[in-house]
């Protein structure tokens, strides 16, 4: 059981830093874009002031993509490492 | 009817039956709009389009009803990730996100944005930190994994304790909007409508319970998303914007700053306030600029990400898919068939500000004579309902921005009449909104009365009931508790959005810590679980009726909508100390915990538990 406990370990590992990046990417994006919000409104995006529609839409659709990434990630650490499920 | 009992056929077939479902209330929409045509009057379409769809909820529901444990508690574990993806969108948006989002963020510009970051970013947090562990264990509700990781009835009872104040809190709000359009669409009072919409969401979910849901929810987000995308495509299609409303508002934004300018926005206050109605006062992009209104917007954010991942409505969806992956794949789902209507909320917004200050459009309201508001037909009808109201305080015959008052909801309930279209969209709309509010209520009676069958009833009264007595009392209990929610929402005590904020920072304060830490740190014990629910809960109600009730001021602008700040912060603080002032977890928890993390091998539950 020694080399499943390791592999266990490995897997734990990744799926922990898996889980750094992604909440990384969730705080920019949730509080310190919109914190910064009237400087991005000196710029443009589509016509948008920027900082408006990092709150409207931008954000939303970095968290929809991110969700996405993650799942396909998380998966892969899990096939890779011989935890995943059988199908 | 066969289908839906031979399951295996049933799963397979449910792209086709739901395309088939989607047609038919396509068809269904085009016969109503040539009964328009033909003189059907606007109340009767708008009973048509309530009743029928409730019929159709009400027959998924009897056509889903189970007596067995794992179909009543987590549907069978058999929902593939798109169709429990699309159950979540409908679990999740409530009657206020569909009927009042976009009035708010007309009435509060950008600020009122931060819940639409908030209501989304929450499902990053539910992915990677919660749901594919949670379906790992294998629970039927929330407290069950707490109860278990944890060990002991005390920790069970208190997660029990949260879970129930949170979503009671939550489901008066929906209860309450259901009665508010059924009363409207089936021209009954609002007592009345009160307990036919209660009668609506007991069909769909006593007899089948969380298979019955989950069908229902995802006929319920086809019903309204197509109600809340098309009368705006509609109206942006017709005002000249285009067909993606939601990518090309960027220049109304810009429009409105000059108008706002021109018509003094923000400078005119009204003189008097009107009840249950307000004046535009706020700039649509003024994002927050002081100390004070930045941390509101993040503490905003914060409280309804953290409480999107303690609700245990929400939660409970990701123990219905077939597996750990599933889960994961779920949530990623669930939050793209949210983004498509939280995306174009601020889309309406916009669109319906410029036609009202756009002095070169027809729809124009201010700056225009009294005479020449008046004989807009929306505003005699939403005047009669006192749903808007314009006082000419200085008495020059033009209505200035601070003498045109109205309610927020009106700008998703009249935009069809705003922009004039036909009735057949107004009544799609109520239809909609309908849709929304009875599926939010589903689940959360179905995650109150399972919390109170499952944990209190069989784990903790009475482990020796049979598979029949426990269904049996969980029907009783989920009839019950819709009744209690009937009784305190026909009394209206609070505005929708109030009470809906406050379950979220309910459920962050007393569960967030437990759940997360329960997986992520295998030192947290029962003692420290127990003291981050009791002391999270109790701080954070304490803080609630302090600033809401008691005469505090708020510190640092967190006031009774983010209290759950407070809550969360001693929660962790709590539960973080005691942990490590008592001994740590058994090997046996810790191993449980080490079996948690990874997605292969059983479930830690067994499936009847």
């Amino acid at each position: 059981m020694a080399a499943d406990n390791s592999q266990k370990e490995i897997h734990w590992n990744r799926t922990r830093n898996l889980m750094i990046v992604h909440l990384a990417i969730w705080f920019v994006f949730s509080f310190v874009v919109h914190w910064f919000a009237i400087a991005l409104n000196k710029f443009s995006f589509m016509h948008f002031p920027l900082g408006f529609y990092m709150a409207a839409q931008g954000s939303l659709i970095v968290f929809v993509v991110q969700l996405f990434a993650f799942a396909w990630q998380q998966n892969k650490i899990d096939q890779e490492t011989g935890m995943a499920e059988e199908e | 009817m066969s289908i839906f009992r031979m399951q295996g056929s049933f799963i397979d077939n449910l792209p086709k039956i739901y395309g088939f479902y989607t047609g038919g209330f396509i068809v269904f929409i085009g016969i109503m709009s040539l009964a328009e045509k033909a003189g059907m009057s606007a109340d009767t379409i708008g009973l048509f389009f309530v009743g029928f769809t409730i019929v159709i909820y009400a027959l998924i529901g009897w056509m889903s009803r189970t007596m067995q444990l794992d179909a009543y508690y987590v549907a069978g574990r058999q929902v593939p990730a798109v169709f429990n993806g699309m159950a979540t969108a409908a679990d999740w948006m409530s009657g206020a996100s569909f009927v009042a989002m976009a009035g708010g963020i007309y009435m509060g510009g950008h600020p009122y944005l931060a819940f639409v970051v908030g209501w989304t970013g929450g499902y990053v947090l539910v992915a990677v930190l919660m749901a594919p562990y949670l379906r790992k264990f294998g629970c039927y509700t929330v407290p069950d994994f707490i109860g278990t990781r944890y060990g002991g009835n005390v920790a069970r009872f208190c997660a029990v304790v949260v879970l129930v104040v949170a979503s009671f809190t939550y489901v008066t709000a929906q209860i309450n909007a259901t009665g508010t359009i059924a009363s409207r669409a089936l021209l009954v009072p609002f007592g009345v409508g009160i307990w036919l919409g209660l009668a609506g969401i007991l069909i769909c979910s006593m007899l089948g319970g969380m298979r019955a849901v989950t069908w229902t929810q995802v006929a319920q987000y086809i019903v309204l998303i197509i109600a809340y995308l098309v009368p705006v495509i509609w109206m942006s299609n017709k005002q000249g914007f285009g067909w993606f409303p939601q990518i090309e508002y960027g220049d109304a934004v810009r429009k409105i700053a000059g108008l706002e300018t021109v018509h003094q926005v923000g400078v005119l206050k009204p003189p008097e306030a009107v009840k249950g109605l307000s004046a535009l006062t706020t700039l649509h992009n003024g994002p927050p600029g002081t100390f004070v209104s930045r941390v509101q917007f993040v503490t905003l954010v914060a409280c309804m990400m953290m409480g999107t991942a303690s609700l245990p409505h929400i939660l409970m969806r990701y123990f219905t898919t077939p597996s750990v992956r599933a889960a994961r794949v779920s949530v990623a789902w669930s939050l793209l068939f949210i983004f498509m209507l939280y995306f174009t909320a601020p889309a309406l917004a916009t669109f319906t500000k410029l036609q009202m200050l756009d002095p070169s459009l027809p729809t124009a309201i201010i700056g225009k004579t009294l005479a020449e508001v008046d004989a807009h037909t929306w505003v005699q009808k939403w005047s009669q309902v006192g749903g808007v109201k314009v006082i000419d305080f200085n008495h020059d015959g033009i209505v200035q921005i601070n003498e045109f008052f109205m309610r927020g909801d009106i700008v998703v309930l009249a935009t069809p009449e705003i922009a004039g279209l036909p009735y057949v969209i107004s009544g799609l709309v109520a239809a909609g909104g309908m849709a929304a509010a009875m599926s939010t209520a589903d689940g959360l009676l179905l995650a109150i009365a399972n919390a109170l069958s499952h944990d209190l009833y069989y784990k903790m009264i009475d482990p020796k009931a049979d598979v029949r007595h426990r269904l049996i009392v969980a029907r009783v209990l989920l009839i019950v508790i819709g009744a209690a929610g009937a009784a305190v929402a026909s009394l209206r005590l609070t505005g929708i959005l109030g009470a809906v904020a406050w379950a979220f920072d309910f459920a962050m304060s007393g569960l967030f810590f437990p759940l997360v830490l329960g997986v992520w740190w295998k030192r947290a014990n029962r003692a420290g679980a127990i003291a981050g629910m009791v002391i999270g809960f109790a701080v954070g109600t304490w803080y609630l009726y302090m600033v809401y009730a008691g005469g505090m001021k708020p510190w640092w602008g967190i006031d009774h909508l983010r209290f759950g700040i407070i809550g969360a912060t001693a929660s962790l603080v709590s539960m973080v100390v005691v942990s490590l002032l008592t001994p740590a977890p058994d090997k046996e928890t810790m191993d449980m915990v080490d079996e948690v993390r990874i997605p292969k091998g059983q479930t830690i539950l067994g499936s009847a538990h």
